[in-house]
């Protein structure tokens, strides 16, 4: 019997990185801003775990300028979009072990 | 490894970030009752302009291919579409401050690209259609292609604004199978509509 705690995405499993995940997979894009209101945290916890997400190449970073504002939008890659689906897969198979 | 109510906790945050990362919660129900009243009171004026002292089923005093009567009710339409954009847009300020989000967000861009596609559209085609003259489908396509905005753009927000946006449409087609009831119409459906629209929304959001 395989466990599906062994399922699990190091990566994912912060609160913060998740939801900044589920944000991500249902939304084409979004941006820093939204993202920390959304999500209610800080500038440099978002940050801090947005730059984790991105050296797992879980997330891609477009830069561009509106009205001379820097403005940074963030997209899951297709690599993050999978992890997160198994992520998601196994807390489902944990839980419904649990309830057995 | 995390206790069992800690993964729990991490499925419901999942369910609640997906759902509110794509909605535009601060949309006033007030605003759809203030915008509906100003255009029962627009087209109180336009039958004012038109058929005054005989009713909408009656005939007419004034023709819409009279310059005068037809500027007029371009001022008139102009001045309903202008206060009912202001109005909706200081009281969704206000509900978003009283939520505790910006209103300049990435649903509310979102909301705004869907909802200016069909309405820029059909709004194009308005101006096209009263410079050829054909007076009698202005109201249905008004209807038709401001049912459609909502429709596109109710993917955003509540998904009450999709129902709206059916009920406009609905309307629309009717008003082109008896055109010359056009102001009827676009009273029921600009007017009544917004109104029971908005105190709904607002027993449903905004307490």
């Amino acid at each position: 019997m395989k466990n599906p705690f062994d399922n699990l995405d190091k990566s994912l499993e912060h609160r913060v990185r998740l939801q900044i995940m589920s944000v991500l997979v249902t939304n084409e894009a979004y941006d820093f801003n939204s993202l920390k209101e959304l999500i209610g945290v800080t500038d440099g916890n978002l940050a801090s775990h947005m730059k984790a997400l991105e050296k797992e190449k879980y997330i891609s970073i477009t830069k561009s300028f509106a009205d001379r504002k820097p403005n940074t939008k963030y997209k899951a890659t297709e690599r993050g979009r999978t992890s997160f689906r198994k992520h998601l897969e196994a807390l489902e198979d944990i839980l419904k072990q649990q309830k057995k | 490894m995390k206790e069992i109510p800690e993964y729990e906790k991490d499925l419901a945050s999942i369910r609640a970030m997906m759902e509110r990362s794509v909605k535009f919660a601060s949309l006033s129900g007030l605003s759809g009752v203030l915008a509906g009243i100003y255009a029962l009171l627009g087209a109180g004026t336009a039958y004012y302009l038109i058929y005054f002292p005989n009713s909408p089923f009656g005939f007419r005093f004034n023709y819409l291919n009279e310059r005068e009567t037809l500027l007029q009710l371009i001022v008139v339409a102009g001045v309903v579409l202008i206060a009912s954009l202001l109005t909706g847009y200081a009281l969704s300020l206000k509900k978003a401050k009283k939520l505790g989000v910006s209103i300049w967000n990435t649903p509310s861009k979102q909301l705004l690209i869907d909802l200016f596609t069909p309405l820029i559209a059909g709004g194009l085609l308005l101006l096209i259609l009263l410079w050829r003259g054909y007076f009698a489908i202005l109201a249905s396509a008004c209807l038709l292609f401001y049912g459609l905005a909502l429709a596109s753009a109710s993917r955003n927000t509540y998904k009450e604004v999709w129902y709206l946006g059916l009920f406009e449409i609905a309307l629309g087609l009717m008003a082109a199978l008896l055109p010359g009831y056009g102001l009827l119409f676009w009273a029921l459906g600009f007017g009544v509509l917004h109104i029971v629209y908005g105190i709904l929304m607002h027993y449903r959001y905004d307490q």
